[in-house]
């Protein structure tokens, strides 16, 4: 998902504040930053809400790549205000993993120089306008799904973040059909770029999700503080099961061969993404990784006079106040 | 000197009549930036009338180990609440 494969860590807390820890978030109690928390828990969260914020930042990548060159004014406007609220995704995120004692700029750095992972879906590349189409529906369809249950999240400024971004996220999904939806139904060549841009975001998109986690320990630990709400294979069969009969209605043939409605399970079969790959991708060998993260360390470094400046000012300003006093 | 921009909890009032209500936090390098960057972030969808930005370590606040002398003490004070009292039905409404 936004956070893949986060590695639960270790807690060697007192048995019994751990038990009684355990007992809070059974009874359905959030955790607020100040109540006792295990060290495990604690990183456990930093982890995830830093590379889920980091996730949001970077995700702006790929399609602030299109506003300059969207078709009409309109969808250049829809897009810049979808772009937007991802910022403030990432924002939110940040001040919930601060309250768990992390700096805002110990996350950039740890983003910055790779100690930080964001979503394996942004390291692939946004080719053209259908691709807008089909990174809102498609991705910001998936992290929905995602996102969703973690509005019950145990840690409070978590879930409370969840809830916010939530209310956004159905803005996204919905322009992203609705800009796929009028290639899909425009002239063949635009039917047939949306069509190219759905065999090439598929399975991406189910890697969001990360592997299968049925039996990982970490997830166990996860789900038991409640900072998982569900195992990565349930998720995203939600996801193909919602999403083949979207892919039908828009005259789309399937992306995957493998796709078979299931009578038994009630569900569609599908074939797994190409796992190897999605391990390279990790690793730092996707397409786009090394501009991603140049795009953000350049970012960065242009921006450090402008955060200087202003604090300068404001401090300047504090003095001048005092003095006057 | 660190050169973190401080962090601001930024309360929002809804609607006129409504209370300011805690809405979530930002960095930002003084006041004034701190309401412009909440505008941004917190009312882009109508959600607010009137912001109140405070800086986050300006804020006294309870912990949580002070839960029990602080809240248990109304916990036996029954009859604070209109429903102690039993009023007959010939009363008519109180
Ligand atoms: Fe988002
Ligand atoms: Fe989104």
């Amino acid at each position: 998902m936004y956070a893949q494969m986060v590695k639960s860590e270790a807690t060697t807390d007192d048995p019994e504040k751990l038990a009684a820890f355990q007992a809070r978030i059974d009874a359905g109690e959030k955790i607020e930053p100040k109540d006792w928390m295990p060290v495990g828990y604690r990183k456990t969260l930093i982890r995830q809400i830093g590379q889920h914020a980091h996730s949001e930042i970077v995700g702006q990548l790929p399609e602030g790549n299109w506003i300059t060159r969207a078709p009409t004014l309109e969808r250049k406007a829809i897009l810049l205000a979808k772009v937007q609220d991802e910022a403030g995704h990432g924002l939110y995120l940040y001040c919930a993993a601060e309250t768990l004692g992390v700096s805002r700029d110990e996350l950039t750095e740890m983003l910055l120089d790779g100690r930080m992972k964001y979503s394996s879906i942004f390291n692939y590349p946004t080719l053209n306008w259908a691709d807008m189409g089909a990174v809102g529906w498609l991705v910001d369809g998936a992290a929905i799904l995602n996102q969703v249950p973690l509005q019950r999240t145990s840690f409070g400024p978590y879930s409370r973040a969840m809830i916010r971004v939530c209310k956004e996220e159905s803005f996204h999904a919905r322009q992203g059909f609705d800009a796929i939806r009028k290639m899909a139904e425009g002239t063949p060549a635009q039917k047939k770029m949306a069509q190219d841009a759905v065999n090439r975001l598929w399975f991406p998109a189910l890697m969001m999700f990360g592997p299968s986690d049925a039996d990982s320990v970490h997830s166990t630990q996860s789900m038991a503080w409640k900072i998982k709400m569900n195992t990565n294979d349930e998720l995203r069969q939600k996801f193909v099961d919602q999403t083949v009969p979207q892919i039908e209605f828009l005259g789309l043939d399937l992306p995957d061969p493998g796709i078979k409605w299931n009578e038994e399970r009630g569900s569609y079969d599908y074939s797994d993404p190409d796992w190897a790959e999605f391990f390279d991708v990790i690793k730092g060998n996707g397409p786009c990784n090394v501009d991603r993260l140049a795009a953000r360390n350049k970012a960065w470094k242009d921006g450090q006079w402008v955060r200087d400046g202003l604090l300068a000012h404001a401090r300047k300003k504090a003095a001048r106040k005092v003095a006057a006093e | 000197m660190k050169n973190e921009w401080p962090l601001w909890e930024i309360f929002i009032r809804g609607q006129h009549g409504m209370s300011h209500r805690h809405v979530g936090s930002l960095h930002a390098p003084d006041a004034e930036m701190a309401i412009k960057n909440a505008r941004d972030v917190y009312t882009r969808r109508n959600e607010g009338v009137s912001i109140w930005a405070v800086e986050a370590n300006h804020i006294a606040a309870s912990s949580p180990s002070d839960k029990g002398p602080l809240y248990e003490p109304s916990e036996s004070k029954v009859y604070r609440h209109p429903t102690f009292f039993d009023i007959p039905d010939e009363v008519g409404a109180m």
